[in-house]
């Protein structure tokens, strides 16, 4: 459904990404695992139109990407940033209805928003607050909350995780697991891999810029390198 | 006394309708938009032309006249602010500050020196608003005057309903915290700064209107000071803050009344820069504004 194809990008002189290829097929979450400065984000930024391709291609749905970071959206690839990104001036409910502004269906926009609230019931009692005054943890909620209301086909999540506590962690993979359970191809950017091969069904492993390694969770997870690299004894 | 809060207010709306626009664009993209004071000289000229080509008008026409010439004159600016944005600062998005601040310069010297340059300058504004005037608590008021306080003050709630409760005001809010951030949530954010430029440099267009009809007379400089005092009210404000800006306005509308009459005339300008200089010295965040930004 979402495959990159000898994607490369580079800034200035660094060259970020040297060949990705990877793809992610309808239904599945995929991890994409890696070390700082390894290109995760560069990866994600790379299909959300942020930044261009010096080489290579993305299609989505057989489809080239298009090129303006609002059509990605619009067309239902979702990219939920490094950092949250929430507006923190900007109230929770906001920072929701902003996530349908590409959406000209208003009806379906609240929709979305009420089922938002279903699946995170602890934002649906901080609507009326600032989103800076928010937790990390209820802001990782609302970048998700504020993407599924764009009504992704595919979300790319990246590192949701990040400065979270261990339980906050737990809660946060338990609802991408759900999303995907609902039927959203999810890709999943994650440094914490123990996390991210628990809920997903493959991973890629990302090293200076290329695919190194590549397989089901459960074979990830047991693989020597992952192990030492990213998991510990 | 009331008599130096009216026309302070009355000023303070002109440059409260112009200083919105400074603080729009510069809360969306931070750019110190130094033509923005020629886009209200502009709208001025616009009006000119619209009503003199409407021909005699007569004074029970005369406000109804000024309504339309402002609208036209609001279509105008505001599609020249569009234009000016997609010509001259959107190629420079991006680009470091210094260097789309002396392109700000470089428009502002065309449009005065192009409205100077074809030749409609300057100018007796056909309409003047010393029509009739009533005494109330022994302040002179006119019916013109109180018509463009109406409209001034209408067209403040329209944008302050506009940019906290609709959907691309929402956008403009998220832009100007986050613009990376906004083009994530599906903003075309190229399409919600072309319409922050159509808004506020309509609203210059509509203050351009009102002090000719004021003042009677127009010439191709007169954005130059507005534009200055638009700038220290918007930082009175708040510079962003589109509260800051309407507050700002009307404050320093009624700081120069109040100078004007106690010091003199001629300090009128000297204090409004003494008030900038304060400001930026003291309070750079101004009355409203929380915080100072430098988001890349
Ligand atoms: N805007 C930029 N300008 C220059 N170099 C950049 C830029 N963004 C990223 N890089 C470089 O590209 C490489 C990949 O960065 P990227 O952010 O994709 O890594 P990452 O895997 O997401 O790391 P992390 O886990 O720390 O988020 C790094 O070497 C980084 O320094
Ligand atoms: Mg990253």
């Amino acid at each position: 459904m979402l495959e990159f194809t000898d994607v490369h990008v580079r800034y200035g002189h660094v060259e970020a990404l040297r060949g990705v290829s990877l793809r992610v097929e309808r239904g599945e979450i995929v991890a994409l695992l890696g070390n700082n400065g390894a290109g995760k984000s560069t990866t994600l930024c790379a299909a959300s139109a942020l930044v261009p391709l010096s080489k290579g291609t993305i299609s989505f749905d057989g489809e080239p990407l298009p090129d303006k970071p609002w059509d990605v959206v619009r067309g239902g690839l979702v990219h939920v940033p490094e950092g949250r990104r929430v507006f923190s001036t900007l109230t929770v409910l906001e920072n929701l209805q902003l996530g349908g502004f590409a959406c000209q269906d208003k009806a379906s926009v609240s929709r979305r928003i009420d089922g938002v609230f279903d699946l995170l019931p602890l934002l649906a009692k901080r609507r009326g607050q600032q989103g800076g005054t928010l937790s990390g943890g209820e802001q990782q909620l609302v970048a998700i909350g504020r993407a599924l209301v764009a009504g992704p086909r595919v979300l790319m999540l990246d590192e949701p995780s990040m400065g979270l506590a261990p339980l906050m962690v737990a809660a946060v993979m338990d609802v991408v697991r759900r999303i995907n359970a609902e039927g959203t191809t999810v890709l999943l950017v994650e440094q914490n891999a123990r996390a991210a091969l628990g809920i997903t069904h493959r991973g890629y492993v990302l090293e200076n810029g290329v695919v190194t390694l590549s397989g089901p969770a459960s074979v990830l997870a047991e693989d020597p390198r992952v192990v030492e690299a990213y998991l510990g004894s | 006394m009331i008599q130096l809060v009216w026309d302070g207010l009355f000023v303070g709306s002109f440059y409260a309708l112009v200083a919105l626009g400074y603080s729009m664009v510069y809360g969306i993209i931070k750019l110190l938009n130094f033509a923005h004071g020629d886009i209200y000289m502009l709208g001025a000229f616009a009006g000119f032309v619209v009503l003199s080509g409407v021909g005699g008008v007569t004074a029970a026409f005369s406000v109804v006249a000024l309504v339309g010439a402002l609208v036209a004159a609001m279509a105008v600016t505001g599609g020249l602010g569009v234009l000016v944005e997609r010509v001259a600062y959107r190629p420079l998005r991006g680009s470091p500050r210094l260097a789309v601040l002396i392109t700000a310069v470089g428009v502002s010297f065309t449009l005065e020196y192009g409205v100077a340059a074809a030749g409609a300058n300057p100018r007796v504004f056909p309409v003047r608003v010393e029509s009739q005037a009533w005494q109330v608590l022994g302040v002179r008021i006119t019916l013109a005057q109180l018509a463009l306080m109406a409209i001034a003050v209408g067209l403040m709630i329209a944008l302050d309903r506009y940019v906290n409760r609709t959907s691309t005001g929402r956008a403009m809010r998220a832009i100007a915290l986050d613009p990376k951030g906004a083009l994530l949530m599906g903003v075309n954010v190229n399409a919600v700064i072309s319409r922050t430029f159509f808004i506020g440099s309509a609203l210059a267009g509509a203050a351009g209107v009102m002090a000719g009809a004021y003042y009677g007379k127009i010439e191709f400089l007169m954005g130059f000071l507005i534009g200055l005092k638009a700038f220290t009210a918007a930082v009175m404000g708040g510079i962003g803050n589109i509260r800051g800006a309407m507050l700002g306005g009307l404050l320093l509308g009624l700081l120069e009344a109040f100078g004007a009459h106690f010091l003199g005339g001629e300090w009128r300008d000297v204090f409004t820069f003494a008030v900038l200089i304060v400001f930026l010295s003291v309070k750079p965040t101004g009355l409203l504004g929380e915080r100072v930004s430098e988001r890349v």
